[in-house]
């Protein structure tokens, strides 16, 4: 379903370029959730924003659906793919109401019957009719993420890029998001590519996933694995172990992995 | 509670900060009363439970805006809501330090990190800028900063957001202080970066008794790392536990936000933490040091 071979982002030129992805290869299957997991720099971000079509200087090769990704991209690429950013409060217009959000993919792809979409897609997310009329203002952390992920889910595409969904949310209102798009998942057959710097959110979320670190994948494997406490590459080892909480023997055994 | 008669370093009793807003007034802590050793002591909430609100009135930091009350809230035979101004300021920073969230907006932007460091050593103790410059470099070593020397000439966006953390540490270090109040320090931080911040927490309660609150919304991370936690909700103590028997919590909503937290090992629908209005009610003053 996606293939990445070979990606690399760089960003600016001569001395001052930044390598923010250095080769990155992997593949998702049909129905499959799968996850990016690293620290701040680690290209994951990157990664989707790439694939999305928001950074246009990449190289290697990205196929979505066998068919091969360009600099630019046709509509019909963004009725396949649709992105849910991380801050629910950057990612909405603030002075377009909720009807207004999510009429705007339908006009863009020229799909009819608007009214039916939007109270399906507003219910498909939990919320009622009588969100329909209101101001992002107006709408809690959790409620703006459903509406981000109505957005995406409105023109009913087969994939979804996830970028830190919940990381700006409390950890009550992540717990409802994350059931949320379980249950999409679950009922639509979608595939998902989450991005996220926590190791148990992807695990709850993903059958695979892979790590990346200065720009590259150090290692690939299944949420069994991980929950197993078993990865191969000591980078992931590390990053688990950091991730069980505070550990006085790990902080001071810390190793750098470029 | 082990030790109180001689160890306590702060007594909190009956703490209660009041905004005014276009909308009525809200009560962002309301009647919380707590004690704090030479300990790691917790204060866990979700947004809006008024953890960081209470860590900043102790510091007199509340917005002009609110308004504190208490019965007192006692540092070293002071009562931190009934000293003038001057004496507030002695204490601040010198004997009760708080760090921030985000080390981007703490530091000033337009100053050498080592500058800034630098300063606050000679307002703290009248030093001369060489001896400043070389206490800042071993204070800087002390935050495991390897190569502090250049490091001192950086400005504010030439260093990541953990280094920049640990610069403030070291800002904090300086005067020494008896308390140090510590709002989120490492929750923009990665979880490798997280650890080295906390030993070094670790580090100056243990060999320098010194009394750490650390205010966080990560239950996990704090019943790994404090000797003990407060959980709030909706501006009060819900309950007081020793920091290792987190999982045995006995308040309902304590036991609803660690049954929604999802988990390497389980792959089930996560529990929706249902609010009881009950939780809002007033406890009353002294409920959380009794109820332990």
């Amino acid at each position: 379903m996606i293939e990445i071979d070979g990606l690399t982002v760089t960003f600016g030129t001569g001395s001052r370029a930044v390598r923010a992805v250095r080769g990155a290869s992997f593949r998702v299957a049909e129905g499959e959730s799968f996850g990016l997991v690293g620290e701040s720099g680690s290209g994951k971000s990157t990664v989707l924003r790439a694939m999305a079509g928001l950074n246009r200087d990449w190289g290697g090769s990205m196929k979505v659906r066998g068919q091969a990704l360009g600099r630019t991209r046709e509509p019909a690429f963004y009725r396949a793919l649709q992105m849910v950013f991380q801050d629910p409060f950057g990612s909405l217009h603030p002075r377009h109401t909720i009807n207004d959000i999510l009429k705007e993919p339908l006009i863009i792809h020229r799909i009819g019957d608007a009214e039916t979409r939007i109270l399906n897609a507003l219910e498909e997310v939990g919320l009622g009719p009588e969100y329909r009329f209101r101001f992002p203002h107006q709408l809690s952390g959790g409620q703006r993420q459903r509406i981000a992920i109505a957005r995406a889910l409105i023109i009913n595409p087969p994939i979804m890029l996830l970028d830190e969904p919940t990381s700006a949310l409390d950890v009550s209102v992540q717990a409802e998001i994350l059931n949320l798009l379980r249950r999409l998942r679950r009922e639509h057959g979608l595939t998902y590519i989450l991005v996220s710097h926590d190791l148990s959110v992807v695990a709850h979320m993903c059958d695979r996933l892979a790590i990346m670190n200065a720009g590259r994948v150090v290692e690939e494997l299944s949420v069994e694995r991980l929950r197993a406490h078993e990865p191969d590459h000591p980078y992931t080892k590390q990053l688990l172990r950091a991730s069980l909480g505070y550990d006085r023997a790990a902080a001071e055994n810390l190793a750098w992995f470029d | 509670m082990t030790g109180q008669a001689d160890n306590t370093l702060l007594d909190v009793k009956n703490l209660s900060v009041r905004f005014q807003t276009t909308k009525g007034p809200v009560e962002a802590v309301r009647g919380v009363s707590f004690t704090l050793g030479r300990e790691r002591l917790g204060i866990v909430g979700e947004s809006g439970s008024g953890k960081s609100q209470t860590g900043r009135a102790i510091l007199g930091l509340t917005a002009k805006n609110g308004r504190i009350s208490a019965e007192h809230v006692r540092f070293d035979g002071m009562d931190l809501t009934r000293v003038g101004d001057q004496e507030m300021r002695k204490v601040r920073g010198a004997r009760i330090s708080m760090i921030m969230q985000d080390p981007r907006y703490s530091l000033n932007p337009v100053i050498r990190v080592g500058e800034q460091i630098a300063e606050a050593y000679r307002v703290h103790t009248g030093a001369n800028r060489r001896e400043a410059r070389r206490r800042t470099i071993e204070m800087l070593n002390r935050v495991r900063i390897r190569e502090a020397e250049k490091v001192v000439n950086l400005y504010p966006h030439e260093v990541s957001g953990g280094m920049g953390q640990r610069i403030m540490i070291a800002m904090m270090l300086i005067p020494d202080p008896d308390i140090l109040i510590a709002d989120e320090p490492t929750s923009a931080l990665d979880v490798t970066v997280q650890l080295q911040v906390l030993a070094i927490l670790d580090d100056m309660v243990r060999e320098r008794g010194m009394g750490l609150i650390f205010i966080s919304h990560d239950l996990n991370l704090v019943a790994s790392f404090c000797d003990r936690v407060l959980v709030m909700y909706g501006g009060q103590i819900m309950e007081t536990l020793d920091a290792g028997k987190l999982h045995e919590a006995a308040h309902p909503y304590t036991k609803g936000l660690l049954n929604c937290l999802p988990t390497l090992s389980s792959a089930r629908d996560l529990a929706v933490l249902e609010r009881d209005p009950a939780w809002l009610d007033p406890i009353g003053a002294g409920y959380s040091e009794a109820g332990r």
